[in-house]
């Protein structure tokens, strides 16, 4: 058996698992893995310019990709300044193994120079994490981190490795297991078919149905699964944040996203629903609204591979514990073997409110308006990269446009983060998503408030000339806090506004990309024709748009879903007038 | 309607197992009257029992996210069926004829006796039921000087039992 050193070991470990990028940060306790990494080709380093921007990367290439996303940073700092994107991570279940170096095992617990207590600080946003003791449990350590990132929900695994255990003078004998087994961990596949047949008998009954699916159907690559079904029963589909693209957004039969900037049919219809069938999807507060009022005359059916996602806060009537694709091919047998018919006529009177609703145009916004809309970027965005783009975001008014106005059609295509919401994500991600998809249009859509959250990483991007688009909605608001500010604190504005930003065309060309400002309306398309047409080039787009849009329909913290505030001159303010 | 529940739990006998499910009880806002924990006669194993409090979907949902802690391998609600429960506790009080008549009055089926005598001062060994206990503590409590307490354990009764 060879013989290898524990920083040998950490990479050879990548290697045997089939890791094309880690995305790190060198430092003291990691300096024995780095010379470990520089005597090899086969795994790649990405040298990001802050930790933060190494864990949104790691997480964009495994959001677009399907494989976990891995990192590497050093201990005290290096492992404070990942923990953002950790979280991140875990919010939104996301696949990562970030190494992290720890001081040696003779001072751990001495306050030694940049020591933190690493697991300790991430332990409430991993799945799991591990302190490495000894160097012989390495490997091991190492396959139980992947298998558990990836493995039933997933989410973070951090493996803290002291730097006296990768000493390159002490080898010993390396074996990567090829598959591990823990007694206290076995995830749940397929789910309980009895519930299933309970689920299709509501489904029998079901007149006012809607399907409610989320990021766990995107998670489980149960997107074919979810369509199969959508087209069996013909019921409206409705999509969160997390799901969106897993059933095609530009499909009649879907209904948008619901929650608090979700659409007026969706919400409208969650309400009035007498079956919700919810699918990979943790009924989160932005989606539920008031708990009290949520689908008050619905039955739930509940499919999810967490069994404590369930009525946690919802209680469900048909829980179905298990992975969403297993799960879905059952019910699409049981479906098939009842040989009954659901074609949209079964349920005519609901498809007719829905469309009633869907006719108010929730998302319409002034286009004669002579300055430029944010919602009109998007929609050019669309436009000119045919749908087909991947799109990152930050938090903010300008996720919320992304998601209403590029509707997805396909699973992994729209990456932002929606449980933790961290500003700060999108760029990074985007850098990452290219390194998934090389070939792919990349656009991070962002604005002045997010884009300075991990703007260094513009820096690693040149060095490994990952070109993407960066939309930057620049209205001079923090968004999002302003609309609040506007609704809810009589527009006091409170520090929604930076007097001093960039001139950000010129901080792209110092950076050594392409700056672009645009500042009239009929100049959008062009200049976004020019940048998707630059192939090789990062290109930074600075829209200044319009100061005060706000974004609608919304339903404002505690409120129910029938309780939303419509645009000022919606077709909905007009039948109301 | 908030109760209490005894929860014994099967646990990974590793650094930072404990902290997790402390962990976890205060980043959720669950209640936890208290904890107790030693490694089984499987050295690889813990066995810890927590008592709680809470409302039924509450109580459900600790159960779920216990389970979701990878180092938690197995767990029993014992107030779900017939279990015995104990609870020892050590009480310092000054002798006195009265305060020794009362321990050795004191009913054999819980078990109360005198497990020191230093210098005048008594240490009263005590096990029983926690509710039995709280009550007899606040009986004596003008005559307690400290009081330590190990926290409840239980076992099902029957053939029932949290194994592997």
């Amino acid at each position: 058996m060879v013989e290898l050193s524990g920083g040998e070991i950490v990479i050879q470990s990548l290697k045997d698992e089939g890791v094309e990028y880690v995305f790190g940060y060198p430092g003291g306790c990691v300096l024995h893995i780095y010379d470990a990494i520089f005597k090899q080709e086969d795994v790649k380093h990405v040298l990001v310019r802050h930790e933060q921007g190494a864990t949104h990367a790691a997480d964009g290439y495994a959001r677009s990709s399907g494989k976990p996303g891995v990192v590497l940073v050093t201990s005290g700092p290096g492992a404070t300044n990942a923990v953002t994107g950790i979280a991140t991570a875990y919010m939104d279940s996301i696949p990562l193994v970030v190494i992290t170096g720890q001081v040696p095992r003779p001072v751990i617990g001495t306050d030694a120079f940049q020591e933190v207590d690493t697991v300790g600080i991430t332990r409430p946003c991993v799945k799991h994490n591990f302190l490495v003791k000894d160097v012989a449990d390495i490997a091991e350590t190492m396959k139980k981190a992947f298998y558990l990132a990836t493995s039933g929900r997933p989410g973070p695994v951090v493996v803290d490795i002291p730097k006296d255990i990768t000493d390159p003078s002490i080898k010993v004998p390396y074996h990567y297991p090829s598959k591990v087994t823990m007694r206290s961990y076995t995830p749940v596949v397929s789910g309980d078919i009895g519930q299933t047949i309970k689920a299709i008998k509501l489904i029998k009954e079901a007149k006012r149905p809607v399907i409610y699916s989320g990021g766990g159907v995107i998670l489980g690559e149960a997107s074919n699964e979810l369509r199969e079904l959508c087209r069996t029963l013909n019921f409206p589909v409705t999509q969160t944040l997390m799901g969106l693209g897993a059933f095609p957004g530009t499909d009649p039969q879907s209904i948008g996203m619901l929650g608090m900037h979700g659409t007026y049919e969706a919400n409208m219809a969650m309400h009035d629903s007498d079956l919700i069938i919810a699918i990979g999807a943790r009924f989160d507060d932005r989606v539920t609204g008031k708990i009290a009022e949520f689908c008050p005359h619905a039955k739930i059916i509940h499919i999810d591979v967490d069994p404590a996602s369930i009525s946690k806060t919802i209680t469900v009537d048909v829980p179905i514990v298990g992975q969403v694709k297993p799960i879905l091919l059952d019910m699409l047998a049981q479906l098939k073997s009842l040989g009954e018919t659901f074609d949209r006529a079964r349920i005519a009177d609901w498809w007719k409110q829905i469309e009633d609703w869907r006719a108010v145009d929730c998302m319409a916004y002034d286009k004669n308006s002579g300055t430029i809309k944010p919602q009109y970027v998007i929609e050019q965005l669309y436009q000119v990269t045919k749908g087909e783009a991947f799109v990152t975001s930050d938090v903010g008014q300008h996720q919320m446009f992304a998601a209403q106005f590029y509707p997805f059609d396909k699973p992994r295509r729209w990456i932002n983060s929606g449980g933790l919401g961290t500003m700060g994500f999108g760029l990074p991600a985007a850098m990452g998503v290219k390194f998934a998809h090389p070939e792919a249009d990349v656009a991070c859509v962002t604005g002045e408030g997010s884009i300075q959250m991990c703007l260094q990483e513009l820096s690693t991007m040149l060095q490994y000339d990952t070109p993407v688009k960066i939309i930057n909605l620049n209205n001079g608001y923090l968004g999002m806090v302003r609309q609040w500010q506007e609704f809810t604190y009589k527009s006091r504005y409170s520090h929604s506004y930076m007097e001093a930003l960039p001139d950000f065309k010129k901080l792209a060309e110092a950076y050594g990309h392409v700056g672009m400002q645009i500042t009239k309306k009929e100049d959008v398309e062009p200049a976004l024709r020019e940048a998707f047409a630059m192939k090789d080039r990062t290109v930074f787009l600075d829209f200044l748009t319009d100061r005060e849009e706000n974004v609608y329909p919304m339903i404002e913290a505690g409120k129910a879903h029938n309780d939303m505030v419509m645009a000022p001159n919606s077709i909905y303010k007009r039948i109301l007038a | 309607m908030s109760r209490q529940h005894i929860i014994s739990v099967l646990l990974e006998n590793e650094s930072g197992a404990l902290s997790r499910v402390a962990g976890l009880f205060s980043a959720r806002a669950y209640n936890i009257e208290s904890l107790t924990v030693a490694p089984t006669l499987d050295e690889s194993l813990s066995r810890l029992t927590l008592v709680t409090i809470g409302s039924e979907e509450t109580i459900e949902q600790i159960k779920k996210q216990l389970n979701k802690l990878v180092d938690v391998v197995k767990l029993i609600d014992l107030s779900e069926s017939f279990s015995l429960e104990r609870e020892l506790a050590l009480v310092k009080v000054k002798k006195s004829a009265a305060m020794v008549q009362r321990i050795e009055a004191l009913d054999s089926d819980t078990l109360a006796r005198i497990a020191d005598e230093t210098d005048g001062y008594l240490i009263v060994e005590l096990s029983g039921e926690n509710a039995w206990l709280d009550d007899f503590l606040q009986d004596m409590q003008d005559d307690v000087i400290e009081v330590v307490r190990t926290g409840v354990i239980g076992l099902s009764r029957g053939e029932r039992a949290l194994t592997l």
